[in-house]
């Protein structure tokens, strides 16, 4: 039997197990609620966005030279596969899940015998592919989410993303992130940004809605204008959007996971409490009978 | 017909004005543009400046915008803008403030992109204090 003075410090450092993790889902309950906030009130902002350019990119007269960020080069290669994980951990399995999803993804990829490139956002995510796919990580940004992603940091990757583009580093760029659907569920998303997917769900509903075809569209000053200034545009939104969704996503993760830990703690404290009691009350009882006897004796 | 149009201002980071119209202003790239219900569909930029709501005979909204798209349909104004801020909220000195700092930043920027920021930067300011007077 474990002696007494061993389970109280067991003991002791369960509990302060417990206040940490009760502290850290404190902190990941209020910043979800600030990140939820602001995620929701991206979410208009980069659907008109995406829902606008679906209108202009299905008005483009045929023959003409559509921009990389658009049509992206016409060919099917190389794909940039971007990964947006958490720099931090003990967020269950929010990581292991965007991994698992790109993992599957770029195993396909590579069996059809695609280039993969990869672009990996936090460093989790890094750490758990570089065991399989070392060699195709390209970079990884970390340090971002401090206190939480701001549009110049999705505007930055995006920046990235775009000069690669005209650079014709890759062919087709996706991005694999959790979409946020409430503090305890996560959405595995997979978007491709170029070539911009015609989303061609809104494009009908627009044509029901909006009689006529949308071609009938005036551009001031004319299309290569506008598209000029709003691809770039759109692919910074698309990204910011999934920083955010994913900044959400990993603190309603965190949330639950430390919830669940605290609990379990909880539970230990009980068993080992329970332990302590019942040993002690024995060495009493034993320390008795010794005296007893030894009365007895005399 | 409708008599009045749909009218959504979206910045990033809220939907910050949603009502319906009789009219609404948009400084275009091109020009000023009045959006009433029935327009024809057009796609346009937006310069910095300010976008007026009409309603019922008066001026509903002043709001000042720092650029971005247009999207008209028939029944729809939707603008799309990296900024936006009630004409009665900007604040003078704290406008002021952001020209003197972007012209130093145009003064000091060493690569074109720098001073490409600086200078949109500058005009947005100039487009705010413009908007104010």
């Amino acid at each position: 039997m474990a002696n007494l003075k061993d389970l109280r410090t067991r003991i002791n450092s369960v509990k302060s197990t417990q206040k940490i993790t009760a502290a850290m889902k404190m902190v990941a309950a209020s910043k979800l609620r600030r990140a939820q906030e602001q995620c929701e009130a991206a979410r208009p902002y980069a659907e008109r966005m995406e829902r606008m350019l679906s209108s202009l990119a299905a008005g483009i007269p045929e023959g003409w030279e559509a921009p990389k960020l658009l049509a992206g080069t016409g060919r099917d290669e190389v794909h940039l596969v971007v990964v947006a994980t958490s720099d931090r951990g003990l967020c269950g399995s929010f990581n292991t899940q965007i991994v698992r999803g790109a993992r599957g993804l770029i195993r396909d990829l590579r069996k059809d015998g695609k280039t993969v490139k990869i672009l990996c956002i936090g460093r989790k995510g890094r750490d758990q592919l570089k065991t399989e796919f070392g060699d195709l990580i390209i970079d990884t940004i970390e340090d971002l989410s401090r206190p939480r992603p701001s549009y110049d940091e999705g505007l930055g990757i995006a920046e990235r993303i775009a000069a690669m583009a005209g650079e014709e580093e890759f062919d087709v760029c996706t991005i694999v992130y959790n979409r946020f659907r409430s503090a305890i569920s996560q959405e595995l998303t997979v978007q491709q940004l170029i070539p911009f997917p015609v989303l061609e769900a809104v494009a009908e509903a627009g044509a029901e809605k909006e009689p006529g075809p949308s071609a009938i569209y005036e551009f001031e000053p004319d299309e290569e204008g506008i598209l000029n200034e709003l691809l770039p545009r759109n692919l910074a939104v698309q990204v910011f959007r999934a920083l955010l969704e994913s900044f959400a996503s990993e603190q309603g993760a965190r949330m639950a996971a430390m919830d669940s830990a605290t609990r379990n703690a909880g539970e230990m404290i009980d068993k080992l409490t329970l332990n302590y009691n019942r040993t002690r009350q024995a060495k009493i009882t034993t320390e008795m009978i010794e005296i007893v006897s030894g009365a007895e004796a005399l | 017909m409708p008599d009045k149009v749909e009218f959504e201002l979206v910045a990033p980071e809220a939907l910050v004005f949603s009502a319906a119209a009789d009219m609404v202003v948009v400084p275009g790239s091109e020009g000023d543009f009045g959006v009433l219900a029935g327009h024809a569909p057009l796609i346009s930029l937006v310069r910095p400046g300010i976008i007026d709501v009409h309603d019922e005979g008066t001026v509903k909204q002043r709001i000042f915008v720092a650029g971005g798209f247009a999207e008209v349909t028939e029944r729809r104004l939707t603008v799309l803008v990296e900024e936006a801020a009630p004409v009665d909220a900007l604040d003078r000195g704290a406008i002021e403030a952001r020209l003197e700092r972007a012209r130093k930043e145009a003064g000091a920027a060493e690569t074109e992109e720098e001073k490409a920021a600086a200078e949109k930067e500058i005009v947005l300011a100039q487009a705010m204090l413009g908007a104010i007077e």
